[in-house]
């Protein structure tokens, strides 16, 4: 009796003091419809939080108040609260949403819509679907320029970046990459985007003043197949120093200088590894590995990853709250 | 004169300048033909094949073409027909052939293939993806004529290395009297070779009794031997083949055509997007994608993923693009998939399934190839005859 009250006393204090405590990472794991809750001092899972169908893409508002979660199966966006870590509200999101960006005036939200081969932007606030826009099969990365300019989307069927001026809605430039591209990832000074083509097993490094294609990488891991090969999530560190590509099945992350485009490093990970994300100061980047359900922590200084942390099944996205 | 021939020379290259944007429009048409002769009766009739299947999936392609080439003023359109005879086939080839086209799909028995390979002439290029027939691919190929269906090698070789990796390698194999059987159990003793594998009892199928009503009887004395891991079925059409599992005269796993089976694409295979394509197909046709869908769809793709490339629909060109450096089709299959040159098989990997799910997907770990591990399922280039590109 003791030991029940004692433990429901500590289930009490750790369930009060953690929204407020630790930095967190969130994953969503795509097949056990929640959402992990990593602390990331101590690089436990601290909460499972129950979210609709099939969690992939997530990403956090520009004042790190909430966070939006693509509920593919249940067609709607989530939003959850990240004082109280509950679910508070949902916003329309079109078909089997899967990935999406946030505009940084923080109200237009992009969201590729995988089924219905179409683009949808939606005003946070108001709830009101702004545009849908047609693009290629199966949409999937999507990112918008830090500079709020351009809204980018990867179809992957027909394998195109579709560049959309966020003004118009309107498409202005579809540049044919790799097959399969899967990820948009811009520059901090909005002047580059890097697009990862998991099957063509290229990146994509885009010119955004001329929209051209200023560079194509390819990988090459050692001792790995070269069509395991797949290049998906992308990371660049603020000071344009490295770029990190997440390389699926081959269940490395390389390396990559991100002024010479010189691969550095391949470093082993998890299981077909997905997508990424740099803690708040930089010196540690989280990965999802989608077969291995676990999170890899990589740590910047020397390259190393030292650490896998078990979450749910096909942990797919993973953001980290940069003020907690 | 001089003036004259340069203004002639100024207006044609004005005229060349002037050919990108219009060629900006590039019309693509494509013929799909299929002709599948009646199976005869079987026993096991309770779940039909559907009638269209291949078609639908020449259809989704067709869209996903279409989605892709109106970013880039390229429009496809398919002309299909769905023959009951041979000779139906054939003339709605040669119709089809007068009026332009030069692209085809064909979901037809080899002897048909072979017949419109013939007629075809120089300019066309021949899409096979209905048969399965090895000879296809080792002696009897034909430079415009690729695969996008794998053959029966490349199936049984998924089966024989899954067996192999499981260390099930004693196996009872019971042969349908079908050519498409023998054409199978031909294919799975060859993999058994290359794979390490002992045929304790090679049994051909000969009863004629209803199964249904005698299965759990007649089938334990079928299969009794002394010992073997797991019965192999070479059952193509489905005539008595699902009334093995279970039936067995030893606890043993049931595999080949029925049982877990190797094919070219099943409604369980979910993963590297294909729950996508599974959902894009359900919309399109109502009912779950099979591997005649998934060839149909493969070949069209690899047309439009050349046209997208190229902006050009010639025949010519789009074969060289497919055996370039160049090509690669993203096909939901978690790898590049790429055309033999040799003999224009299209390398994939082989989901190995049963009724409700996936179990395994060929080619395993440990498989080597110096090249490309898809070439350790099917005829290798030192054991085809054929070089379609010299």
């Amino acid at each position: 009796m003791k030991t029940l009250i004692k433990r429901a006393a500590l289930a009490t204090m750790i369930g009060l003091s953690t929204p407020t405590l630790a930095s967190v990472a969130y994953v969503s794991n795509e097949k056990d419809n929640t959402l992990s809750v990593i602390d990331t001092e101590t690089q436990k899972v601290i909460e499972t939080i129950d979210v609709g169908q099939r969690p992939r893409g997530i990403l956090l508002s520009k004042d790190y108040t909430k966070l939006y979660i693509c509920a593919s199966d249940d067609d709607t966006v989530q939003v959850l609260d990240l004082a109280t870590r509950k679910i508070v509200d949902t916003l329309p999101s079109g078909e089997d949403p899967e990935q999406f960006a946030l505009h940084p005036n923080n109200k237009h939200l992009y969201i590729a819509n995988e089924d219905d081969a179409i683009v949808t932007v939606v005003d946070v606030d108001s709830k009101e679907v702004l545009a849908q826009i047609d693009v290629g099969i199966e949409p999937e990365g999507m990112a918008v320029s830090p500079n709020g300019k351009w809204a980018v989307n990867t179809s992957e069927t027909t394998s195109m970046l579709h560049w959309i001026n966020t003004e118009t809605f309107e498409i202005e430039k579809n540049i044919v990459v790799g097959q399969r591209p899967r990820h948009v990832e811009f520059s901090k000074d909005s002047k580059t985007a890097w697009a990862s083509a998991e099957i063509g097993g290229t990146v994509h490094i885009i010119d955004v003043e001329n929209l051209e294609q200023i560079h194509e990488m390819s990988f090459k891991v050692p001792g790995v197949n070269q069509d395991r090969v797949q290049p998906v999530g992308i990371e660049l560190t603020s000071d344009g120093k490295y770029a990190f590509v997440a390389l699926g099945p081959s269940n490395h992350v390389a390396v990559v200088d991100a002024k010479t485009y010189e691969v550095l490093d391949y470093l082993l990970v998890g299981a077909r590894v997905w997508q990424l994300d740099l803690d708040k100061d930089e010196t540690h980047l989280y990965t999802t590995n989608g077969v291995s359900g676990d999170v890899s922590v990589i740590n910047l200084e020397d390259m190393k990853v030292i650490k896998s942390i078990k979450v749910g099944r096909y942990p797919w996205g993973v953001v980290i709250d940069p003020t907690s | 004169m001089s003036f004259l021939s340069r203004t002639a020379a100024t207006l044609l290259i004005t005229m060349a300048a002037a050919c990108p944007l219009q060629a900006e429009s590039l019309d693509v048409r494509i013929g799909y033909l299929q002709w599948i002769p009646d199976q005869g009766p079987v026993l096991s009739n309770v779940i039909p094949e559907p009638d269209d299947a291949g078609l639908r999936g020449a259809e989704l392609a067709m869209n996903d073409n279409s989605t892709t080439g109106k970013f880039l003023g390229q429009t496809y359109s398919l002309q299909s027909d769905v023959a009951d005879t041979e000779e139906a086939a054939i003339a709605a080839f040669e119709t089809m052939r007068e009026s332009g086209l030069d692209l085809f799909v064909v979901n037809a028995p080899a002897s048909t293939l072979k017949t419109l390979t013939e007629k075809a002439g120089d300019n066309t290029l021949i899409f096979n993806a209905g048969a399965k027939d090895d000879a296809l691919r080792t002696g009897q190929c034909h430079v415009n004529l690729l695969h996008t269906m794998p053959s029966y090698s490349m199936l049984t070789d998924a089966l024989g290395q899954w067996l192999n990796q499981r260390r099930w390698d004693e196996v009872f194999l019971i042969t349908g009297p079908t050519e498409a059987d023998k054409g199978w159990a031909d294919a799975f003793h060859r993999s058994a070779k290359r794979f390490g594998l002992e045929i304790v009892e090679d049994k051909p199928w000969t009863f004629d009794a209803d199964l249904r009503r005698t299965a759990s009887k007649e089938l334990p004395l079928f299969t009794q031997a002394s010992d073997y891991d797991a019965v192999v079925v070479a059952d193509v059409r489905g005539d008595f083949g699902e009334y093995v599992p279970f039936n067995t005269w030893l606890p043993r796993p049931v595999v080949g055509t029925q049982g877990m089976s190797p094919v070219t694409w099943h409604r369980v295979v979910e993963s590297w997007g294909a729950a996508q394509l599974q959902n894009r197909f359900r919309e399109l046709a109502g009912r779950d994608m099979n591997s005649e869908d998934y060839a149909a769809w493969t070949a069209v793709r690899s047309i439009g993923t050349a046209i997208t490339d190229l902006n050009s629909a010639s025949p010519a060109e789009i074969r060289n693009y497919l055996f370039s450096d160049k090509f690669q089709l993203a096909a939901f299959k978690g790898r590049k998939l790429t055309f033999r040159d040799w003999n224009g098989q299209l390398r994939q990997p082989i989901p190995l399934v049963h009724p409700r799910g996936l179990v395994a997907r060929a080619p395993f770990e440990g498989f080597l190839h110096p090249n490309s591990q898809m070439d350790t399922l099917g005829f290798d280039r030192p054991e085809s005859e054929c070089r379609i590109n010299g």
